[in-house]
């Protein structure tokens, strides 16, 4: 059966994982519907994953996206829908016949095998000849710049290595899609943002489509060519890093993505009005019942002088400077109660020259910064 | 004497403060073992009376025990029975909790407290139930009786030894074996079974010791051609103290003994 | 039903809907028969084995010496004295027996808990070798032990603690030595387990509180030690309910318990109707006590802890 999803038993004479060797599959997800009981772990979900493409399902605990990752593995049955990889329907394949590699969020490497033996064990599955699996696991463990551990025992392994050789095994099979479940959730922060280029880099190498789940929005943007935002069995948002968090869809995707400070606004006649000031915006404002103005807070400017033509200034009143190392945080409270935060880098004297609490001051933010964006949740 | 009043607790209560409690546990476990060892020296004595210790020691319960044809028989049917319960109860319920902990389903609870109700079940009514079953069915004081009755009474062991096992494991191991291209099947055999292989031991052990120490049941359903240790040293405690039950209580300790520093072994080398 | 249904889906949302939606519901449907038949063969003997006959002699206690349905089996046991008494020395022994294992397992199970972890497991082999060590031969063990000639009465003699040879066997005191011997690894395992999961930090916080050691002991400590406590003394009693070997051995016909009148009203009276029917009241006692338990404890656990 698998042999007819992929090149997994070939007999190319070059086993070193490259590009060349692996062909990346398109994943379809139509309706895809599963219910516990009254909740809807998701909701008639549908995405078109483009082949070799870099897509990171976002969201809160609970959202649905493991859920969703699950039914591309095939350990979770939805009620309907359907799922394609290429042209060929899996939503029925049980997960041993989908050929998909995949990382567990615990690792999940085999205890009782040594390193070799774990990442050996899908070609054994697949009676590849012993010598090739040999040269293969060999290779496999070199991508992920783990030549020579072969004999080491997992426990023996740190945590950022046992991830390796997750992956390691997760593609020696050479699977074209590739389902990674919060891979770095486990590692700590410095080894985390490595391990983020690392797997970048070695997804350009491979070419193989990968899924990928996180509920850290600044790893998903970092990684992703795509984020498809997933909240209550639903998808969100589904856009590049730079859309999504410039173009939020609603306020749940503006939340979840970066600070923001949202004020809300209201639609007269063709303007867009903060209480009685219009505002002015680059983009359009889209059509829903509330609107929210979403101001970042590295965007808006503390003005000292005349401001830019066509800036939106709002007046304040300076509260507590917080100062965090690479950049400042200062809270400021306009006149109708709502608090704005303004975020500036740190250079020298900077902090010294910010206001004080209790002064007047006027808060700047540029027309492509001015986003209006649809006030509800979801 | 500095040790009596070197903390106990980090709560700085002393050991000398704590030693009353000392005492007491130790005498706990010495009444706890001894009765049980006192019986090895005491089976080597020449007396009707089984002094300790001995005045004058022999092995004549010993030839006794080895030079009667009844107690080999009965030793026979005990280590027979004990070893087919021994091989049917830990697959059957090695699987039936590797069901109940993989599937979903509702009844779930139900199926585990009905496997577990041998447990629960006064053994004697378990006893009354069977003898009267195995008349119907023709097979009273058959090895094959003996052996299903065995496994119902070691199937609870095996279910909650096992569960236990399969609760700390983590199943995503089972998945990635699957993602990776096992069928279900495989994924259990070259995956799940090597890490409970401990478990899996521990219950073979104990349902042979189950099968090999019971009494009432065999009472009732041993017998005939087939009559068990237990069976025959019961009714022989019930008449008089036969010192040869002294030999044979010996190589029963030896056995447990020796069963649970295997057990012990096998778990250190899991580590 | 189904033509009346369909168009109603379909109206709530679109075509697309029932995607899959029989072959998913086949596969799940097939998938849980095939881990639930995992257990099948264990369940079904079980069932024959256990259930079944179990069942039948409930249906044989309302059979009467004539063949018909009645309750006389039922009535002999309110009306005859014997029988009362025969109840009455089960819960007495079950009682004393729990009890007393509860006095001298707690000190002992707080001992093994608060030493270091190598040291425990050593001492914890005194508790498992008798646990694993068969119930005949540590009954035998007493017996020898405790009879007019044996070590204990020995040793007592010659201590000088008494004069006569004291007996200690075949009778009530007899029984509870060779009861509490044998129950005590059942008390102690749950509750030393119990005991080992108590996070330290809180007898330090009641202490940085200003609670004395005994004060802690009383008000941390011991309550959060009951869980282990209670699914230990409730297997004791239960176990103890249905007990035979030791109280047959070691009570010489004087103490008879509910389990021992039904193996003798079949052994020697070949009275199936009224053995049924005890053992009929000895399983709805018991069940009613785990039952009961089981409102506050999960019954797994029960079973889980002594083992």
């Amino acid at each position: 059966m698998w042999q007819a999803a992929g090149p997994a038993t070939g007999k190319e004479k070059d086993r070193v994982l490259s590009t060349a060797n692996t062909q990346a599959l398109p994943i379809s997800v139509s309706h895809v519907t599963k219910t516990y009981g009254a909740v809807h772990a998701l909701d008639d979900v549908s995405l078109e994953i483009e082949s070799g493409e870099f897509l990171t399902l976002l969201g809160p605990s609970g959202s649905g996206k493991t859920t969703l990752l699950m039914v591309l593995a095939g350990f979770t049955r939805p009620d309907h829908g359907s799922l394609k990889f290429g042209d060929r329907e899996v939503i029925r394949t049980p997960p041993h016949l989908r050929d998909v590699g995949m990382t567990f969020q615990s690792y999940a490497l085999f205890p009782h095998m040594s390193v070799a033996g774990n990442v050996g064990y899908p070609l054994r599955l697949r009676n590849v000849p012993k010598a090739e699996i040999a040269e293969r696991v060999a290779g496999a463990l070199e991508t992920v710049q783990l030549g020579g551990f072969g004999e080491r025992r997992i426990d023996q392994l740190s945590g950022g290595q046992r991830q390796r050789v997750a992956v390691a095994r997760a593609i020696v099979f050479e699977p074209r899609i590739l389902l990674m479940d919060e891979p770095l959730s486990a590692l700590d922060k410095k080894l985390r943002d490595q391990m983020q280029i690392e797997l970048r880099s070695l997804h350009e190498k491979l070419g193989m489509t990968t899924v990928y789940v996180t509920h850290d929005q600044r790893e998903a943007l970092t990684m992703s060519d795509r984020i498809a935002v997933v909240n209550h069995g639903r998808i969100m948002q589904l856009a590049t890093p730079r859309d999504l968090y410039e173009k939020p869809a609603n306020r749940f995707v503006a939340d979840f993505i970066g600070d923001s400070t949202f004020l809300p606004v209201t639609r007269r006649g063709q303007q867009i009005v903060f209480e009685d000031q219009p505002l002015n915006h680059a983009a359009p404002a889209p059509e829903a019942p509330s609107l929210l103005l979403m101001a970042r807070p590295e965007r808006i400017h503390l003005l000292t002088g005349t401001p830019q033509e066509r800036m939106n200034t709002f007046e304040a009143v300076a509260q507590q400077v917080i100062y965090q190392g690479d950049s400042y945080l200062l809270n400021a409270q306009l006149h109708n109660g709502e608090i704005m935060s303004l975020r500036g880098a740190v250079r020298q004297g900077t902090v010294d020259g910010l206001p004080s609490e209790g002064d007047r001051i006027r808060l700047g933010l540029a027309p492509e910064d001015t986003v209006i964006i649809d006030g509800r949740e979801s | 004497m500095r040790w009596l009043t070197s903390p106990a607790t980090e709560t700085q209560v002393t050991h000398g403060q704590r030693l009353w409690l000392y005492v007491l546990s130790v005498v706990i476990m010495i009444l706890l073992v001894v009765p049980t060892l006192i019986v090895i020296p005491m089976s080597f004595s020449d007396s009707q009376y089984l002094e300790f210790p001995p005045e004058t020691w022999s092995t004549r319960w010993y030839q006794n025990y080895f030079g009667s044809a009844e107690w080999m028989l009965a030793t026979r049917t005990s280590l027979k029975v004990a070893f087919l319960t021994m091989l049917v109860a830990t697959p059957i319920g090695v699987l039936a909790a590797y069901g109940l902990h993989a599937s979903q389903v509702a009844f779930v609870r139900i199926a585990f407290v009905l496997l577990i109700t041998p447990m629960m079940v006064p053994i004697v009514l378990i006893a009354v139930g069977a003898f009267y079953a195995y008349v119907k069915l023709q097979i009273l004081y058959t090895v094959t009786g003996l052996v299903l009755a065995h496994t119902v009474l070691a199937l609870p062991l095996v279910v909650i030894v096992t569960g236990a096992a399969l609760k700390g494991y983590d199943m995503s191991q089972e998945q990635a074996a699957r993602s990776l291209g096992a069928p279900r099947w495989r994924a259990f055999l070259t995956v799940t079974l090597p890490q409970i292989k401990f478990a899996v031991v521990t219950s073979a052990l104990l349902s042979f010791l189950t099968s090999f120490d019971e009494v009432i049941v065999a009472m009732f359903i041993s017998g005939g051609d087939n009559p068990t240790l237990t069976r025959n040293m019961f009714n022989a405690l019930r008449d008089q103290i036969d010192p040869t039950i002294a030999s044979i209580s010996t190589i029963m300790v030896l056995v447990t003994t020796g069963a649970m520093v295997l057990a012990q072994v096998f778990g250190q080398q899991r580590k | 039903m189904q033509a009346a249904d369909t168009p109603q889906r379909s109206y709530e949302t679109p075509v697309p809907s029932g995607m899959n939606a029989a072959g998913l519901r086949r596969d799940a449907r097939l998938e849980r028969l095939k881990l639930f038949g995992l257990s099948s063969p264990a369940l079904l003997l079980v069932l024959v084995i256990l259930v079944i006959p179990v069942g039948w002699l409930f249906y044989v206690s309302f059979i009467g010496a004539n063949g018909q349905f009645s309750l006389e089996n039922y009535e002999r046991m309110i009306t005859r004295k014997s029988y009362a008494r025969i109840f009455v020395t089960t819960f007495q022994v079950s009682l004393l027996t729990t009890g007393l294992c509860i006095l001298i397992g707690y000190p002992l199970a707080y001992f093994l808990s608060q030493l270091p972890s190598r040291l425990a497991s050593l001492c914890l082999i005194t508790v498992l070798l008798p646990f694993w060590t068969s119930l005949l031969v540590r009954t035998y063990a007493w017996l020898v032990l405790l009879q007019k000639r044996g070590l204990v009465n020995d040793w007592g003699i010659s201590l000088g603690l008494w004069e006569e040879p004291i007996k200690m066997v075949h009778n009530m005191t007899g029984t509870l030595i060779g009861m509490v011997h044998i129950m005590l690894p059942f008390l102690i395992l749950p509750l030393y387990s119990t005991m080992k999961s108590i996070n330290r930090d809180y007898m330090n916080a009641a202490a940085n509180l200003g609670a004395s050691p005994r004060r802690a002991f009383w008000n941390v400590f011991f309550p959060l030690s009951t869980p282990g406590l209670f699914a230990g003394s409730l297997m004791v009693f239960i176990l103890c309910l249905g007990f035979f070997v030791t109280p047959a051995v070691l009570g010489g016909g004087r103490v008879i318990m509910v389990s021992m009148q039904i193996v003798s009203n079949i052994e020697l009276f070949v009275n199936w109707g009224a053995a049924s029917a005890l053992g009929v009241v000895l399983l709805v006692l018991t069940m009613a006590i785990l039952w009961i338990a089981s409102r506050f404890l999960r019954l797994d656990q029960i079973a889980g802890g002594g083992h």
